[in-house]
């Protein structure tokens, strides 16, 4: 299959992909000027992160001096790519600056104040690459901080380390965006230096072919390249028919293989690896020179440039002093756009301290006559009318306005059943669409909040992974302490079948109340006689005898309300602790006070309870001694019993005492704490 | 210094709905011309009677819509509306029905469904369906070519006709409508239909007068009027020509199976192509963006569709013609082919969509 397809590239056929676009190309504004040196810029304002991945970690600090080619950042991950001084110079600032973003938003940026002296670090020249393994190259690959230039910025020492079989390797110089001639340029400029970065590129992928497309209408930099890769035969110059976006990666794949990367894969898992032109030249700078990547090839244009040009310009420089270098006409109206990238694709900035990062590869300013519609303050949208116009030139063929009305309508599933992951954001539809309608911009939108809305559907996932495992473990505690509490209750029974005195004093309880119910009974039956007297007063003994439990069994009662009263105040306290915003701790520290009072109360309570125990117990005792002179058989039990409940209201007593004791010093305790916390907030 | 902040892409190539409406206005004007040529006036008066008519109900809607008026109601949709049904109607029907249809199809069938891009059918069809259907009658007061007709059919006469139903010389319609010989006449269609009904063959018929040389008197040249400035649309890319050529086919096909199975009774390929409304349907009305079908396939399958319909209906419905019908039947299908039409996207497998 890879034989058909050289076999076609080498008699010059192709594949088309669908749709497309003719705009006007505009690129003789600057096609045939040489890449121009520009003047070292005063300032130079370099974003940390100028490349798909994370920030560095800094190296420098206000006010070192730094020279040329000096890293500014390290790389710490593979998907960091460090940044380095374009010139020598002071740093004089490290502060959040508007960076290149279509959102307009800050980021960390380095200034550097440039000395004008240009000196650079040290450099080791490599001479023979051949010398270095590929591990090598690829550290300084990755060292030289190399990020894709064709307009992604993806890590390029990542791209270029890949394991598996690569049947090709992709140069793209098709540089389909209208205006932009910045890789025309280089490759007619440095056509030698990027078949040298070229060969390096294929000693470390070792591709079995190379295809470097341009598309024809540059032909000076066909030939250039032609004639400085004739000696390798791997290489093939594809010239592709001028159509856009023939330079996104798909759809250049598809040109030259006539294969499509499969939705949501990378073109590697097709053995394709694709690298851009201005990335070949600065591989070699890198490998071969140890320039890092601190400047590039910019096409400043446009009609409201008297001097449009390719420059050489430092990264970090800002926009407003390309302008200048190319002889901006004069602003008046706010309305001016500044473009940076192409006009299909490109975002327009919003200040003119926008610096130039690694993927910066044009600055347009256009005139109102050469582009009304971005000079349109309100949309000139009117409803779409199904012409179709724009599924006939979307690369992806994708249905645009079916998307359009179901991005309007928010509905989401729609959107993605009609694939608009696969949207390219190419901007062919919203060029031709007759109704104006910015397509792109609502697929934007949608897109966004259909990622805003994975995130959180993900979030609420983890959620709820979260809580039901809470629950399991709740449920799990629970049917613990349930089990606990069985085995309590196994135990306590085991206890009441002893003969333990706590048993026999219930049992006795049971006789009392047995033996009262009797004689009630016996009272109502034979009142008139005497025997009944007799039976009265023998009964009325037995509920004396009767009462002498319940009162032990109050004084227990007593005694578990003191403690159920401590542990409520604790419960409360518990309660009122976790509250620690301003307002609700004033309102806690009063109802706190309120609640340590309550506890010197309740202590009070406890002592008379305990007191009126204590009293009972006493009287009890002496019910017994006269019950005992009359009745002696069980009056042994009786004065035992009496005992034990005198010594058990005494334990009881002290118990509770100590108990309420603890809580108002924990309470007054925690009320000092509250406090503190209250002052310390406020 | 702030710039100015807008979404790509910042270029545009400058095309508007308004221009593509202009254009497909000014490509009927072949096929107008035609028909001004065979049969006077008539048409000319109802289209400008539907023009203002349109005119005024779109200002009305999209006033009580509270849309920018300025804007839409010279966008040229309602414009082509009214000259589409302006077209179709005969051309001595009375002033309301033109008055009629173009408030039906424009308040009813167009802006009633959400205006420009939300109409379901195409507003001059569905106008034209309704006028046929409430007022038959009417609707059949089809005007011989001038050149059979005995009363001189000027402008001034044609205007009073339409206006008052007589001629300044107090001629009725009915009266005009009788040629020479005193027949009434009716349209090469439905004159072919009830002689076909009656038994005659259709070469007996075709010694009708109506038929003219060829054809249909009159009716060849007003299509051969379309069709020049269909080409010219699809020239322009201004239409898409799948759907023409595949319903252009499907008539050729049909006609051409029915005319070797019974030669007698049927008509032939080209009378099928070049009598009744065949090309303006084919060009200017299943074109209909809105209404129609939105990918290629789509577009071929309505196509196809919409010449099999025309052609059941011209040889075995009830009506002479079955242009508005068959588009009507095909609009409703449109969404319901689109939805199984739809192209594989890059990077997709067949089916996995």
């Amino acid at each position: 299959m890879v034989e058909s397809v050289i076999e076609r590239i080498t008699r010059g056929h192709f594949w088309d992909f669908h749709g497309g676009i003719h705009p006007p190309e505009q690129k003789m504004l600057t096609a045939s000027k040489p890449i121009k040196q520009l003047a070292l810029p005063k300032q130079l304002i370099i974003p940390l992160q100028q490349h798909i991945g994370r920030e560095g970690d800094l190296l420098v600090k206000i006010g070192d001096k730094v020279l040329k080619g000096q890293a500014l950042t390290l790389s710490t991950n593979p998907m960091v790519v460090p940044i380095h001084a374009p010139t020598s110079g002071t740093i004089s600032a490290i502060q959040m600056s508007v960076i290149a973003h279509p959102s307009g938003l800050s980021q960390l940026c380095v200034f550097l104040d440039v000395d004008g002296a240009d000196t650079w670090r040290k450099k080791t020249v490599c001479a023979d690459i051949e010398q270095l393994s590929n591990s090598e190259i690829i550290e300084k690959i990755a060292d030289a901080g190399i990020a894709g230039m064709g307009g992604a910025g993806f890590p390029t020492h990542i791209k270029v380390n890949s394991k598996p079989d690569i049947n090709f390797l992709i140069i793209n110089g098709a540089e389909c965006e209208p205006y932009i001639t910045a890789d025309d340029l280089l490759m007619m400029e440095q056509s030698n230096a990027i078949v040298d970065g070229i060969k390096i590129l294929d000693k470390l992928l070792t591709p079995a072919f190379i295809l470097i497309a341009i598309e024809d209408n540059k032909p000076k930099a066909i030939k250039a390249l032609q004639q400085a890769s004739a000696a390798i035969e791997k290489i093939k110059v594809c010239v592709v028919p001028t159509k856009y976006p023939a330079g996104g990666e798909k759809q250049l794949i598809q040109i030259l293989t006539g294969q499509e990367v499969p939705s949501g894969r990378l073109p590697i898992h097709t053995g394709i690896v694709m690298q851009n032109i201005a990335t070949c030249f600065a591989i070699n700078d890198a490998v071969r020179h140890d320039i890092p990547l601190i400047r590039r090839v910019v096409t400043v244009t446009g009609q409201a440039l008297n001097k449009p040009q390719n420059v050489w310009a430092l990264l970090g420089t800002p926009i407003n002093f390309l302008l200048q270098q190319c002889a901006v006409q004069a602003i008046e109206n706010e309305q001016q756009p500044v473009i940076m990238g192409g006009p299909m694709m490109g975002f327009s900035v919003s200040s003119e301290l926008v610096p130039i990062v690694k993927t910066s590869n044009c600055i347009l300013v256009p005139s109102k006559t050469e582009m009304p519609s971005a000079f349109e303050k309100e949309s000139k949208e009117v409803e779409c009318i199904r012409c179709g116009q724009c599924s006939d030139v979307c690369p992806s063929q994708l249905l645009p306005q079916e998307l359009q009305w179901s991005a309007k309508a928010k509905d989401y599933p729609q959107l993605e059943k009609l694939n608009l992951s696969d949207c390219i954001d190419c901007g062919a539809c919203a060029y031709v669409c007759p109704s104006q309608i910015p397509l792109v911009h609502y697929y934007r939108i949608a897109k966004a909040e259909i990622r805003q809305q994975q995130q959180l559907d993900l979030k609420a996932e983890k959620a709820k992974t979260r809580f039901e495992a809470r629950k399991l473990r709740l449920e799990k505690e629970k049917t613990a302490r349930q089990e606990k509490q069985k085995k309590a209750a196994a135990a306590r029974k085991a206890a009441m079948n002893k003969a333990t005195p706590e048993a026999t004093d219930a049992k006795s309880a049971v006789a009392a109340a047995l033996a009262r119910v009797k004689a009630k009974k016996a009272a109502k039956s034979q009142s008139s006689t005497a025997e009944a007297q007799n039976n009265l007063a023998q009964s009325n003994e037995l509920a004396t005898e009767a009462t002498n439990p319940i009162d032990e069994q109050k004084t227990q009662v007593a005694a578990a309300i003191a403690r159920a009263k401590a542990k409520r105040i604790l419960k409360q306290e518990a309660a009122n602790k976790p509250i620690s915003s301003n307002e609700p701790v004033k309102q806690t520290v009063t109802e706190l006070l309120e609640v340590s009072q309550p506890p010197s109360n309740d202590d009070k309570k406890v002592k008379i309870a305990a007191a009126i125990a204590k009293a009972k117990a006493k009287k009890l005792s002496k019910a017994a001694d006269a019950v005992q002179s009359v009745y002696r058989p069980e009056s042994t039990e009786a004065e035992k019993t009496v005992t034990l409940t005198d010594k058990k209201a005494k334990i009881a007593a002290a118990v509770a005492k100590a108990k309420a004791k603890k809580k108002t010093k924990e309470a007054r305790n925690l009320a000092g704490t509250v406090k503190n916390n209250d002052q310390d907030s406020g | 210094m702030a710039f100015w902040i807008a979404s790509s892409p910042h270029n545009h190539n400058q095309t508007k709905t308004p221009n593509l409406m202009r254009l497909v206005i000014y490509a009927t004007l072949p096929g107008i011309l035609a028909q001004w040529y065979f049969f006077g006036w008539g048409n000319l008066i109802h289209i400008g009677i539907a023009m203002i008519t349109a005119l005024v109900c779109e200002f009305t809607v999209l006033s009580l819509r509270k849309k920018p008026i300025a804007h839409e109601l010279l966008d040229g949709s309602a414009l082509l509306t009214a000259l589409l049904l302006g077209i179709c109607l005969p051309a001595l029907a009375p002033w309301w029905i033109s008055v009629i249809g173009t408030i039906f199809a424009i308040v009813i069938v167009k802006q009633l469904y959400g205006g420009l891009g939300h109409n379901p059918f195409n507003p001059a069809m569905a106008g034209y369906v309704m006028l046929l259907v409430s007022f038959p009658l009417q609707m059949t007061l089809w005007q011989p070519p001038l050149s059979l007709v005995a009363v001189d059919l000027n402008f001034t006469n044609t205007l009073t006709t339409i206006l008052t139903g007589f001629t300044v010389e107090g001629y009725s319609v009915e009266q005009v409508r009788n040629t020479l010989d005193g027949i009434t006449m009716a349209t090469p269609l439905d004159t072919l239909k009830t002689n076909i009904n009656q038994g005659l063959t259709v070469l007996e018929s075709l010694n009708n007068p109506v038929f003219g040389d060829n054809f249909a008197l009159g009716w060849e040249w007003i299509n051969a009027g379309f069709l020049l400035g269909g080409l010219f649309l699809i020239f322009k890319k201004a239409i898409a020509w799948q759907t023409p050529v595949s319903f252009l086919i499907s008539l050729f096909i049909c006609s051409f199976i029915g005319y070797s199975m019974s030669p007698d009774s049927s008509a032939s390929t080209m009378f099928h192509w070049f009598s009744g409304a065949t090309m303006l349907g084919a060009f200017f009305i299943l074109t209909d963006p809105v209404t129609g079908a939105t990918s290629t396939k789509g577009r071929i399958i309505v196509g196809l569709l919409a010449g099999l319909l025309v052609y059941l209906i011209r040889t075995a419905g009830g009506y002479p013609d079955g242009i508005a019908f068959a588009i009507l039947l095909c609009n409703m299908s449109a969404p319901l082919i689109d939805q199984y039409t739809r192209p594989r996207t890059y990077g997709h497998l067949k089916g996995d969509k």
